[in-house]
């Protein structure tokens, strides 16, 4: 980067300088999201101190991207240009991967092998991979999150120009409609309907806020904060055609609320945002088109009710975050009382596909028909965090419409261990499990609306044999109850009354008559509670009544936990023929309650075992059953 | 109170200097910063920071003990901090918490006596393929056991 761009024919021209320039024969993109649990970061370190002290910095490049998407098998390397796909990769593979990537000769003990010992060399042909449709995720194992000229390189920005020059605001806004661009944060509200709407509303003083939603609370899910950490100049390009869009001309001010328990997207983002506002794509008078815009990053409290809209709203301007009623919509009085028109992460990152590829090409992708109503389909892709008892954990964009059977089994290749399918669980904790006879359901915006559960914001949960449904009903609602911000007593007290009746049917103390309560008082606290977080709040725990009745009744009717989860309903024992008395679990059991003598098997005292399953995880013998 | 003597106010200045004084959009940025610098928000400097943002002392409190990232007391030299999201949940997290809680006798949120460490818990840090996962003073542990605890937590002084 050298001076700010005045105009759009300066960026096009930076554009083609960097196109234009001969690349080092070599980059390794090392992923630095999920996979710095596994230690990425150290590799990082010791690739480029390697590319140091072997002096070939002028035929290497390092550069620490965001989530790749296979956290499976991290920490994850791929070698560009060969995009040679390098998986579960350690500090002593790092002079062996350079040595290769000098040589251009790929490294195959490095590469993916599927369950048959088929090894894959590139990238895009990995099954993880080749089944998926990776539109917003595409630059992320290509680019430095950290560096603005990878954007532009990959032609960033140029739908901000082609928006701010050749586009009228309202052109924008037509566009967004017409593409069937729908709310990613799980609402699926037109985005294009809310831009006019938003744009419409009177504010006297021309102040029209432009938010981005990034409090991404749904446990199990991590879509927003890959796109952050791997790619946040996309999200503030579509921020910025949605200023010029909703807000032009006039005084549109921008805010990122993010949420703090994802300190390297904050500190990515703000990289991102200072180096928008060198290059004269933030601040005043933006590519010389009088749009005159800056965005503010505001970081989350740890408080899962404020992914609501108004409960946002309400924390940035310093307060508790409580929702309030939506009579009056926030796009006509949000943010300090003003117009405010709030997205979330991945709607806007759609957004600058859009405007560069345009309305056709992304219509192609998706279901249904979207011409003369936004509501007609869902078009485009969807990133779900694919977790749980997956085998390929990650992260994956599919073009909606996939079955959950594509997404779970083609691309995370079915259950571990080789354990039986029993749910999926989409939409967080607003959305609902599903069972294996509904795995060919399609996976957009309303379809799984009647099935029960909702797209939601892109969590999918995968549970085998091993998880109590009864007791995913009780998490659910247990995390809410926490996260419940008290306004409402439906909400405030009725799901602490439903968190005691599922404690009453987990412990063994429940009946009938508890699973029957549940359900009426389900269906208050769902009818009398104000946001979104209260009347959804139930959806878990009527999807479960309503697809696994059986795993209740198990719970009531004969005092047995079918998944054997809830700790007062089973017991450990040691099998004593597959004991062969090695002292190990008495020695580590924190009750002493393990007995017996050296070389001759052991057993459980029942009475002093807190059921903690510590002698079940060290066996070797694999003696400990539970019952 | 005691706390107040052992902080210098000067440190606190030096964090409210970073934000716009009397806008109370800079409020929950605000108590981050402070509690980066001091592990906890003393009394102290929820009441200099009151005054930063005129705002009433009330409203700094009742932010404070609304967000659950915020604590008013102070923290253990060693944060164990269990990831309680959905994936790590099926995998067995509620088996972590329960484990460290009785090892230290500490509930969760809690700190042990000898101030050494403090037990939290995360609703998701969103390194779901390694669940159920641990973190220890921001470092993550991940595939994580009640057996393997104790040898991560090894070096945690009891009592």
């Amino acid at each position: 980067m050298t001076s700010p761009f005045k105009n759009a024919a300066e960026l096009e021209k930076h554009q083609k300088q960097l196109q234009g320039q001969k690349q080092l024969p070599s980059t390794i993109a090392v992923c630095t999201s999920g996979c710095v649990a596994y230690g990425a970061n150290r590799l990082v370190d010791a690739f480029t101190k390697a590319v140091k002290s072997r002096k070939i910095g002028d035929q290497v490049r390092i550069i620490a991207t965001g989530c790749q998407g296979f956290c499976e098998r991290g920490p994850l390397v791929v070698v560009h240009p060969q995009e040679w796909f390098y998986e579960k990769v350690d500090g002593k593979d790092i002079n062996d991967i350079l040595d290769s990537a000098l040589k251009g000769k790929v490294l195959k003990r490095l590469l993916h092998k599927d369950a048959k010992g088929k090894t894959y060399q590139k990238e895009s042909e990995v099954p993880f991979y080749r089944n998926q449709k990776r539109l917003l995720l595409a630059q992320n194992s290509r680019i430095d999150p950290c560096s603005i000229d990878d954007y532009l390189r990959a032609g960033g920005y140029a739908a901000l120009a082609k928006a701010l020059t050749k586009m009228a605001p309202e052109e924008v806004i037509e566009q967004i409609t017409a593409s069937g661009l729908r709310g990613r944060g799980g609402g699926g509200f037109p985005a294009g309907v809310k831009w006019k709407s938003c744009r419409a509303a009177a504010s006297k003083n021309g102040v029209r806020y432009i938010i981005c939603n990034a409090d991404e609370g749904d446990p199990g899910a991590f879509m927003d904060r890959a796109l952050i950490e791997g790619n946040p100049h996309s999200v503030i390009e579509g921020m910025i055609i949605g200023a010029w869009a909703v807000g032009h001309p006039g005084k549109p001010q921008g805010f990122v609320y993010i949420r703090n328990e994802y300190p390297l997207a904050v500190e990515r983002l703000g990289i991102a945002l200072e180096q928008a506002r060198a290059a004269g794509l933030l601040g005043k008078n933006i590519l010389g088109s009088g749009l005159n815009f800056d965005i503010q990053v505001n970081r989350g409290g740890g408080a899962f009710v404020c992914g609501e809209s108004t409960a946002l709203m309400a924390s940035i301007e310093g307060d508790v975050g409580r929702p309030r009623a939506k009579h009056i919509h926030t796009v006509e009085v949000g943010l300090n009382g003003k117009p405010s028109n709030l997205n979330n992460v991945e709607t806007w990152a759609n957004v600058p596909l859009i405007i560069d590829h345009g309305v056709k090409w992304f219509t192609k992708i998706g279901t249904g028909d979207v011409s003369d109503n936004p509501w007609g389909g869902s078009k485009g892709t969807k990133i779900f965090a694919l977790v749980g008892k997956v085998k390929n954990t990650g992260l994956v964009e599919v073009p909606m419409g996939a079955t959950l059977r594509e997404i779970i089994y083609d691309i995370g290749g079915g259950i571990r261990d080789g354990k039986k399918f029993k749910a999926v669980q989409t939409g967080g904790p607003s959305g609902g499990c599903l069972p294996e006879s509904k795995l060919d359901v399609p996976v957009d915006f309303d379809t799984l609306v009647q099935e029960g559960s909702m797209m939601g914001s892109g969590g999918m949960i995968v549970m085998d044999e091993d998880t109590c449904m009864v007791d995913v009903a009780k998490y659910f609602v247990g995390f809410l109850k926490f996260e419940s911000c008290g306004n409402c007593t439906s909400c405030r007290d009725g799901l602490i009354r439903l968190h005691e009746l599922l404690e009453d049917i987990t412990t063994g103390r429940g009946s009938e008559a508890t699973i029957q309560l549940i359900e009426d008082l389900a269906e208050t606290v769902r009818a009398s509670s104000l946001c979104a977080l209260g009347t959804s709040a139930v959806n878990p725990l009527q999807s479960t009544l309503r697809y696994f009745r059986d795993e209740y009744l198990a719970h009531v009717q004969d005092q047995r936990c079918p998944a054997k989860v809830c700790k007062e309903l089973i017991t450990f024992t040691i099998d004593a023929k597959k004991c062969n008395g090695c002292t190990l679990c008495a020695k580590r059991c924190p009750q002493d309650t393990i007995e017996g003598k050296k070389k001759k098997p052991y057993t459980i005292i029942q009475d002093n075992c807190i059921k903690c399953g510590i002698c079940m995880d060290v066996c070797q013998q694999d003696a400990v059953i539970v019952q | 109170m005691t706390a107040a003597k052992t902080i210098d106010p000067k440190r606190i200045d030096r964090v409210l200097a970073r934000h716009p004084q009397g806008k109370p959009t800079a409020l929950v940025n605000l108590l981050h910063d402070l509690q980066a610098e001091f592990r906890y928000l003393p009394e102290l400097a929820m009441e200099k920071a009151a005054s930063y943002l005129n705002v009433p002392n009330g409203q700094l409190f009742r932010v404070a003990t609304f967000y659950e990232s915020f604590h008013l007391k102070p923290r253990g030299k060693h944060i164990a901090t269990v990831c309680t999201g959905t994936a790590c949940h099926v995998r067995g997290a509620p088996k972590l918490t329960d484990h460290i809680s009785r090892e230290f006798e500490i509930p969760v949120g809690g700190t042990t006596k000898n101030m050494e460490l403090t037990l939290e818990t995360v609703n998701c840090v969103g390194a779901c393929a390694l669940g159920p996962l641990l973190i220890l003073d921001g470092e993550y542990h991940g595939n994580m056991s009640p057996a393997k605890l104790d040898r991560t937590l090894k070096t945690i002084k009891r009592g």
